[in-house]
């Protein structure tokens, strides 16, 4: 049977992937970025994942206005990088994992929650910055990937409370697939950061650091938490936090912390990052 | 909407709900068209006329051409829509951020060098009444 052994949560900050992509990691900007995701990628190399559910949002990339859809899961082959406005990012091509993918989306929406199953979606930044600062420049991404895409961009977002529980369902669709197969899910965006507007460069580290010691130890608590209480103290783009849930959701309830790291700022952004593992 | 929305008392920031979304719709759509290589070069061959295939309105292609980011904001733009668009002048996202914040680029990076905008006093418009 497949088993989902750990979460993951980390910012995915497009700067982070310019970074990188332009050879800066080493500068003394982002060298102490960097410094601490190093223990990860030390670890995930260890854990050899066979399939990464990857919760993001897409920043107008796969979805426009015109479709806005609140859960999306990529069930395709593949994902191609998405040109965000300077041409695509100089990553692999995401390889998709259809056969679990379609499995989970029909295991939730039986479930009652009733997500869009894609099969054409570039991605951007949001995905593939988690997977460069977790797997580094390789040829090929080393496992296979299935996007989640959270709508945070067109308020409202789901709720936390939601995000908590379909977490929980995708365990049950995990859980219940009949191959062995060795699954994590990431859940990415956040911390604090504020990007628009006269408020723009808002970071709130206190804040930041309860909710990763909540997201720990009391996720039911941080699943209560109103959209007003992210954007007043996290910052309008603060709000993608909710996506942290699903992976919460997802993992036991207790769970064992390997590691954690923050780090202001990354451009705009505050940056958390944090690996759990279940205990069974 | 009739009763208050608590989202308006947080200053400085305007929440991309979807009032927003309907007045910034060709707006957004607009930038979002320079996703593609080949829109970005007619663009920039001629502001003017490219923004005339969109119906928006003339505040808002007076605000494209000017780059006045936060009066596209105000008029329904979306930052991750209007990231394509300065994305296309090769600004990031600090760049224009310190743009909307009327500092200048040394003081915006400074700033979050020393660890970001703080919270306390940023909270409500009550606190920001001295700035005018």
């Amino acid at each position: 049977m497949a088993r989902l052994v750990a979460g993951v949560t980390t910012s995915h900050v497009p700067a982070i992937g310019a970074a990188i992509d332009l050879g800066k990691a080493d500068t003394p900007y982002w060298q102490p970025l960097f410094k601490g995701y190093e223990p990860s990628k030390k670890w995930i190399a260890e854990q050899e994942p066979d399939v990464i559910i990857l919760v993001y949002n897409d920043h107008a990339s796969a979805f426009s206005l015109e479709i806005i859809p609140t859960f999306a899961l990529g069930c395709a082959a593949e994902f191609p990088p998405a040109d965000e406005g300077w041409g695509p990012r100089k990553v692999p091509v995401v390889k998709g994992h259809p056969e679990l993918a379609w499995h989970i989306a029909q295991s939730v929406i039986l479930d009652e929650f009733d997500l869009t199953i894609v099969n054409n979606m570039a991605v951007d930044h949001g995905l593939t910055v988690p997977l460069s600062l977790l797997f580094g420049q390789p040829q090929e991404w080393p496992c296979q990937v299935i996007p989640l895409a959270v709508n945070v961009v067109q308020y409202p977002p789901p709720t936390g409370n939601r995000c908590y529980n379909f977490g929980k369902a995708i365990r049950k669709a995990v859980d219940s697939f009949d191959k062995d197969l060795k699954v994590m899910i990431f859940g990415t965006g956040g911390m604090s950061h504020q990007l628009q507007g006269p408020r723009a460069g808002l970071i709130n580290r206190e804040w930041d650091t309860a909710f990763l010691n909540d997201l720990v130890k009391d996720p039911r608590k941080l699943a209560k938490m109103p959209h007003l209480e992210y954007v007043r103290e996290a910052g309008s783009e603060g709000i993608e936090l909710v996506m942290w849930l699903i992976m919460r959701g997802a993992l036991d309830e207790k769970v064992r912390e390997i590691y954690r790291f923050y780090h202001v700022p990354a451009s705009n952004t505050a940056v958390g990052h944090i690996i759990l593992e279940n205990e069974t | 909407m009739t009763t208050p929305d608590p989202f308006d008392d947080i200053p400085g920031t305007t929440l991309f709900d979807a009032q927003r979304s309907r007045q910034g719709y060709h707006l957004n759509m607009f930038c979002m068209s320079l996703m593609k290589a080949e829109n970005r070069t007619a663009f920039k061959a001629d502001e003017a006329a490219y923004l005339q295939k969109f119906p928006m309105t003339p505040e808002q292609r007076d605000a494209v051409l000017k780059r006045d980011w936060n009066t596209m904001i105000r008029q329904g733009g979306n930052i991750y829509f209007l990231a394509k668009l300065f994305s296309t002048d090769g600004l990031s996202f600090q760049h224009v951020a310190a743009l909307m914040t009327g500092s200048t680029q040394e003081q915006y990076a400074q700033m979050m060098l020393e660890g970001g905008r703080p919270v306390d006093g940023n909270r409500s418009k009550s606190e920001w009444k001295d700035r005018g």
